[in-house]
């Protein structure tokens, strides 16, 4: 059966989507209100979106293998 | 008038994708006949495995293939040959120090079964060890060359000139890149009193991912390998990342580990195996990080390239090569970002492993 590690991985993807997705909204609207502070606030997404995305492969990398 | 334009090209465009959606399927049709009639199909699974994992020969181009030297360590001693022999023939290499067969790039003894027939259930036989020089080592020894000759180059015509004076050349397109890793990655996450220890370290980290992405990327002979999408490569560089932050570590590290301050004590002995644990799951997933994206990037664009040999239609052609084209734009991109990802979290974990308590 194939169908239902893709079902999983597809999963884990969706979540991570909506993770990174919640992250860089909010960076935006960050960004817009201090636009000085572009620089600190871009290293802080760009972190915690490379945190979500470790979990997700690690969702994806278990349904696959 | 410029409302009728506008519905004019409108209509246009309908009309181009209707006459689109409805000419496809009789390629796709006739695609399917051709298919049928050749003796040999397509499996883009194989072909994006192959191209993916580590192999002991390089492709060139269509039947074209670069053998690669096989060193081996069998129970005979050391035993070194071209790896010609395991694609072309019977598969099977004889030589004065005994007879092996390959079975998914895995080289082993050719057995009492597997030496006439050469079969993949058929042996069972032991492996010797494999230090060949693959595609994968044959790729990293040629980055390495390529860094070493760059960078002792810049490096010497600082010695030359001086680092207050302009610099030229290869030394003016990567002064700004080495500067960016020192003042926005290194140095707000170190500190400005501890980094000068590790900056050189996570230069190269940097540089040699970076680099090897793009040699990934290349999609004709001497790049193209899958080297920093391979798990051996990016566990061995999130190791030394690993054992870097354990040996820097200092008391008000290990003290957060083992005996979290401001924790009651019953909860201290339940925090202090999830923490060692963390320390691991960091380094982990640096490692599963770099390989998933990097061959994950590999497998979509070959994934679209293979759309036109499955469907074999000018149509699709048509419409995958910008997708591949857009997919490798965003590869570099993602090159790049790897690169930068994996030299701040190291840094971050340094900084982490190193900073002062100073808040207690």
């Amino acid at each position: 059966m194939t169908t239902i590690p893709g079902i999983a991985a597809g999963l884990a993807v969706l979540g991570a989507g909506l993770g990174i997705g919640r992250i860089g909204g909010s960076a935006m609207e960050a960004i817009a209100r201090q636009p000085e502070a572009t620089s600190k606030i871009q290293t802080a997404m760009i972190i915690s979106a490379a945190l979500i995305e470790g979990v997700a492969f690690f969702g994806v990398a278990t349904a696959l293998f | 008038m410029v409302g009728l334009v506008r519905t004019g090209t409108k209509n246009l465009r309908n009309l181009a994708v209707t006459v689109f959606f409805l000419t496809a399927p009789i390629f796709f049709a006739q695609a399917n006949n051709v298919e049928e009639d050749s003796t040999e199909t397509f499996k883009p699974g194989e072909m994006i495995m192959h191209h993916v994992q580590d192999t002991h020969e390089f492709h060139l181009w269509g039947e074209l293939a670069m053998p690669l030297p096989v060193i081996l360590w069998t129970d005979h001693g050391l035993d070194v040959f071209m790896s010609g022999g395991f694609y072309h023939g019977d598969g099977t290499v004889e030589t004065s120090k005994g007879s092996y067969v390959m079975h998914h790039e895995k080289i082993y003894y050719a057995g009492v079964h597997g030496g006439e027939h050469g079969e993949a259930e058929e042996v069972h036989a032991a492996m010797p060890l494999d230090f060949s020089i693959t595609r994968n080592v044959f790729s990293l020894l040629m980055s390495f060359a390529l860094i070493s000759w760059l960078f002792i180059s810049i490096a010497n015509s600082y010695k030359k000139r001086g680092s207050k004076s302009a610099p030229k050349g290869a030394q003016s397109f990567f002064e700004p890149i080495i500067l960016f890793v020192r003042d926005d990655i290194v140095i707000p996450n170190i500190g400005e009193k501890k980094y000068e220890k590790y900056l050189p370290y996570i230069l190269t980290l940097f540089f040699f991912i970076w680099i090897n992405n793009l040699i990934g990327l290349v999609p004709f002979f001497p790049g193209g390998s899958n080297l920093s999408g391979n798990i051996a490569f990016t566990f061995t560089l999130s190791l030394l990342t690993y054992i870097i932050v354990q040996f820097s570590g200092n008391k008000a590290y290990w003290k957060h580990i083992f005996w979290m301050p401001g924790v009651p004590v019953p909860v201290r002995f339940i925090l202090a195996p999830i923490e060692l644990l963390g320390t691991v799951s960091k380094a982990f997933a640096l490692m599963i990080r770099l390989f998933a994206n990097i061959t994950g990037g590999h497998i979509v664009v070959l994934s679209l390239a293979s759309m036109v040999f499955l469907f074999k239609s000018y149509i699709v052609g048509g419409v995958v090569t910008p997708f591949v084209l857009f997919i490798m734009v965003l590869e570099l991109l993602v090159a790049a970002i790897q690169a930068y990802v994996f030299a701040l979290l190291t840094s971050l974990f340094i900084g982490m492993a190193v900073a002062d308590d100073d808040h207690h």
